[in-house]
């Protein structure tokens, strides 16, 4: 008997569905949020209603709106990929035109209700459109030339249009969840490591390109670069955040100085102290047990949606499950990394910690995507 | 069967890969937490110690609030030094004891102790907190010598905002106050300033609406600090930018006489507006309240003293308050049946004492009616019953849209708190408001400045200097900022008939200048500063009784707009004195006392007034209590 036949008698149905959740993942994912609160509570100097409250309910509304997404079919998502994908893609040209501009960038469309920010849309829309891609394609043909070229458009298309706002941290993240899920689906090991060989290339290019009128990189981009290389160089300067960020980090010790006992004041001087640097005051708080209790916690977020992955014989679901994994994956390890002085700041926040309203959402919508894979893949008898 | 087995490879190699991924991920975790436990455990003493021994500390410096000027330099909020004590636990250890040596050598009170034990209690245990301020410089002198036996425990010296002219600004530039977590909530504003202890921000008038401007930008100060918490040398210094000087339209020695006359009655507003540029020469307002007790925290017995004030010392009634404008409301009536060409000058409309509609009857304030009246006499002796007449004809419609030309109904944008928009109604707003229809006989009401409709002072001062030059005017009450002078706004053409602009002026002549004119008694008697005007009276309650037997809140506002000189308009004025009785009566004589003080620049000379009026002008100028110490000083330090 084909086990397509048995695919479709088993799925759940119905309220009965709620049963089929993982739903240690939303455990996972509802004690890493928490921390989260406790966090910005923290950085505002013990005020709940600054950060951590509207962080709070935002994060009620994405539950709510993960399990709405849980509740309907794979199938669905599938279906409406490249609908959204065309969305997504139409709202990054749409910022180019009309959005308003914060931080220096392009990056928002102000919605009334909520600031959508598309380039966090995307990142979501394109691991969907590239899942969609392959479980429509004969698997015998993934490697062909002719069939990897449409996938590299389609990530293409997005990173762009994100470097032109211009918006570096998501443009990696873009090409590198996009990767992932060509990886996953099979593609020869051989064009990754032709990509890795001209990627060195192009990073010496972007390095020769510098201060002449062709440069790629925009001069605070370089600077980000130069000041992770050596952030000694400059410790007033573009330096202090990652010298001050690892100072306070450093002193947390074993078990950190406490609840709202941070010493450090001049995080309290850092920009982006509630987002991009929330993990900084985590670290000096509540030390190494508490940073590696948090990795764990992110890790088991992974483990759990790579699990789900590999036991889904929906070739869809399970690729969407490891690109939405991988992506959430890099976020918090960009974000950690840069942190503790091993990446350049590029402006990644803390998945589910750092403030933030769109992010959540769309992240949270993610893993709705991921549920909805869980509950209704193929459970053959 | 084999593409069977085709999607089973598939799907084996998506597992094959998915744990490479893993692999890859696990590994990448590992080395971060590689990472951490590098820096956490094995270099903790080496952070540590660069934390704790030869840490860079950053100090926030408030910037200097910008200054507040009248127009002509005189400073109308400025920042006072402020000699106060802080306290930072981190560096105190003990805090009781701390505070117990404290006051074994200057007097602090208990309750201000106890606020600081709080605010230690919410606070990091690095940001320095006020125990007490407003101190004498020999308090300071003694805790710094001090120092030794008071760890954690330093003088300090701010800056607080002190408003020299007290009172007579106080509804203008409003007043500043410490921020509270209210504010921080509502302004979701990210400036580490506001995190500063006590930091004052303007919490109405001026200071609010021009928080932005005002308050500047935070400088800092980077400096390395030793294990003992002693400042070793500063890295770098930024020291930020200053708030921008704001000058005001307002002219200090005028608004000192407003305030200053109106204070003469009970409860009244008034508002002063140069015809051509709209700047407001003077806002004043009675009762008022002196600002300087709020920049502290004002206490509650004081608090509750201005609540409680049946005066309502706090409002700002010439922005904030919306009056039935009264028979103030005609010219509007008359230019709308001017314009509608439904009314001609010489044309003659019957004053029987009331008019009848259906089987209600609306009554002339003169009972015995004012027989055949035209245009010009219906302004001067403020003939009811012809704007009935008027009103039945043009319709509401049109004298709205005609009241709005000159400002009624519109919210203008001047930097004070709580400006109303007033009530200027018409069909639509009465169906949108109340779901009612509009009734001819609310029409009746509004044609006199009843009913519906309701303006501000600054309003009625807005429509009367439309009226005296025809243009758009529109009111402004900042002059320049940082040093740069600001274009007046509007002044545009109103695109009004200036013949019929004429017949309207002509008759508001009359109710000053001719001795049947409603306000003739309050005539300016020099001829060269000739006022035109009109007075106004509306009711409280419908009933018609004496205003004398009434309790207070029952009587009639007494109203009066004018501008002068005739000839050459440079001011337009209005007056409202809350249930003040008639206007002729109570609110034209102010607003003649402020229009010669406006026109002369200081107290007019007795010529200026008509014969019989003299003397007791000259008793009430004796009785004023006016100002005389204005402080001139530089402006126009430009700041960016």
């Amino acid at each position: 008997m084909s086990l397509l036949e048995a695919d479709t008698r088993r799925v759940p149905s119905g309220p009965a569905k709620a049963l089929y959740l993982n739903w240690p993942l939303v455990v996972l994912i509802v004690a890493v949020a928490g921390a989260g609160f406790v966090m910005l509570t923290s950085v505002a100097g013990g005020s709940v209603d600054r950060w951590a409250e509207p962080q709070m309910e935002r994060f009620a509304l994405g539950l709510a709106v993960m399990f709405v997404v849980a509740m309907v079919p794979v199938g669905l998502w599938r279906a409406v990929s490249p609908a959204a994908y065309l969305v997504s893609m139409a709202l990054l040209v749409a910022v180019e035109v009309a959005g308003t501009t914060g931080m220096g960038a392009q990056r928002w469309i102000d919605l009334g209700v909520v600031r959508l920010q598309p380039s966090e849309l995307a990142k979501v829309t394109l691991v969907m459109m590239l899942a969609a891609y392959y479980a429509w394609l004969a698997p015998e043909r993934v490697s062909r030339p002719q069939w990897i070229l449409p996938p590299l458009v389609l990530i293409a298309l997005p990173t762009a249009l994100v470097l032109k706002q211009p918006d570096l941290g998501t443009a990696i993240l873009l090409v590198a969840g996009g990767a992932v899920v060509m990886f996953a689906a099979g593609v020869s090991w051989w064009y990754f490591g032709a990509v890795a060989a001209a990627g060195a290339g192009l990073v010496s290019a972007v390095f020769t390109s510098r201060g002449t009128p062709w440069q790629l990189l925009k001069d605070y981009q370089f600077r980000r670069i130069d000041t992770f290389l050596d952030p000694a160089s400059d410790p007033l300067g573009a330096g202090y955040h990652i010298t001050q960020s690892k100072i306070a980090l450093g002193s947390g010790g074993w078990t950190g100085r406490g609840f709202m006992q941070g010493t450090q004041s001049r995080l309290n001087f850092l920009p982006e102290k509630h987002t991009d640097f929330i993990f900084t005051t985590l670290a000096e708080e509540f030390g190494f047990v508490g940073a590696a209790s948090l990795l764990a916690l992110y890790m088991g977020i992974v483990g759990f949606c790579l699990v789900s992955a590999m036991q889904n014989r929906d070739r869809f679901g399970a690729l969407l499950t490891l690109g939405v994994a991988t992506t959430f994956f890099l976020f918090f390890a960009v974000n950690m990394a840069m942190v503790m002085g091993l990446a350049p700041v590029v402006g990644v926040p803390l998945p589910l910690v750092s403030y933030g309203g769109s992010a959540m959402l769309v992240l949270m919508a993610a893993f709705g995507l991921v549920q909805s894979a869980h509950v209704h893949k193929p459970r053959p008898r | 069967m084999s593409r069977d087995t085709a999607r089973n490879d598939a799907a084996a190699r998506v597992s094959r890969r998915a744990l490479v991924l893993g692999a890859g991920q696990v590994g990448v975790a590992g080395l971060l937490g590689w990472r951490m436990r590098q820096m956490q455990v094995e270099q903790a003493e080496e952070f540590r110690l660069l934390a704790e021994e030869n840490r860079v500390n950053m100090r926030l410096i408030a910037p200097g609030r910008g200054l507040i000027f009248d127009r002509n330099g005189i400073p109308v909020a400025e920042n006072a030094q402020n000699y106060r004590i802080v306290i930072v636990r981190e560096d105190a250890g003990d805090v009781e004891e701390a505070f117990a040596r404290l006051r074994r050598l200057i007097y602090v009170d208990e309750a201000e102790i106890a606020r600081a034990r709080r605010e230690i209690a919410r606070r990091s245990p690095f940001v320095p907190v006020t125990i007490t301020d407003q101190r004498s410089w020999e308090d300071i002198a003694t805790v710094a010598v001090n120092a030794p036996a008071l760890p954690g425990i330093t003088p300090d010296v701010g800056l607080s905002r002190a408003y020299p002219l007290g009172p007579d600004y106080a509804h203008v530039t409003g007043y500043v106050g410490p921020v509270s977590d209210y504010d921080l909530t509502r302004m979701e504003d990210d400036d580490p300033l506001l995190q500063i202890p006590k930091f004052q921000i303007g919490k109405t008038g001026v200071e609010q609406k021009y928080e932005h401007a005002l308050r500047g930008e935070a400088g800092s100060r980077r400096i390395e600090v030793n294990a003992a918490g002693r400042v070793m040398r500063e890295l770098g210094r930024d020291e930020g930018v200053p708030g921008t000087d704001l000058q005001l339209t307002v002219e200090s020695r005028l608004q000192n006489f407003v305030e200053a006359r109106l204070a003469l009655g009970l409860s009244a507003s008034a508002v002063v507006m140069d015809v051509t540029t709209g700047d407001l020469v003077a806002v004043g307002n009675a009762p008022t309240f002196d600002p300087n007790k709020f920049v502290r925290g004002i206490s509650v017995a004081d608090y509750a003293d201005l609540t409680g004030n049946k005066y309502r010392p706090l409002a700002n009634k010439a922005v904030q308050g919306a009056y039935p404008p009264g028979s103030t409301f005609k010219m509007m009536v008359t230019l709308a049946a001017l314009e509608a060409g439904l009314l001609s000058s010489t044309e003659t409309i019957y004053c029987g004492g009331y008019q009848r509609l259906g089987n209600r009857r609306f009554h002339c304030w003169k009972r015995g009616g004012h027989g055949h009246v035209n245009l010009e006499k219906s302004l001067q002796q403020s003939c009811d019953v012809f704007y009935y007449e008027l009103a039945q004809r043009v319709g509401i419609d049109r004298i709205a849209a005609m009241a709005r030309r000159f400002g009624h109904g519109q919210r203008f944008d001047v930097p004070m708190s709580a400006v109303t928009a007033g009530v200027m109604p018409d069909k639509a707003w009465i169906r949108d408001t109340y779901n009612q229809s509009w009734r001819v006989g609310d029409s009746l009401n509004a044609s006199i400045g009843q009913g519906y409709v309701l303006s501000s002072p600054l309003q009625l001062a807005v429509m009367t200097a439309r009226i005296a030059t025809g243009r758009a005017v529109v009111p402004r009450l900042v002059r320049a900022r940082g040093g740069i002078e600001l274009p007046p706004e509007g002044g545009e053409e109103l695109g009004v008939d200036p013949g019929h602009l004429d017949l309207v002026r002509q008759g508001m002549d009359a109710v000053s200048n001719s001795p049947r004119g409603t306000a003739y008694r309050s005539r300016i008697e020099s001829e060269p500063l000739r006022m035109a005007g009109k007075t106004g009276t509306s009711q409280v309650r419908s009933a018609i009784v004496d205003n004398a037997e009434v309790p207070w809140e029952e009587r009639d506002h007494a109203l009066f707009v004018g501008y002068a000189p005739f000839e050459a308009p440079r001011y337009a004025v209005s007056v409202v004195v809350e249930h003040g009785g008639g206007g002729s009566s109570a609110a034209a004589p102010v607003a003649r006392d402020i229009m010669l003080f406006a026109l002369r620049g200081e107290l007019p000379p007795l010529d200026d007034y008509p014969a019989a009026a003299r003397p007791g002008i000259e008793e009430m100028f004796a009785g004023l209590d006016l100002r005389h110490d204005f402080r001139p000083t530089r402006i126009g330090r430009s700041r960016a």
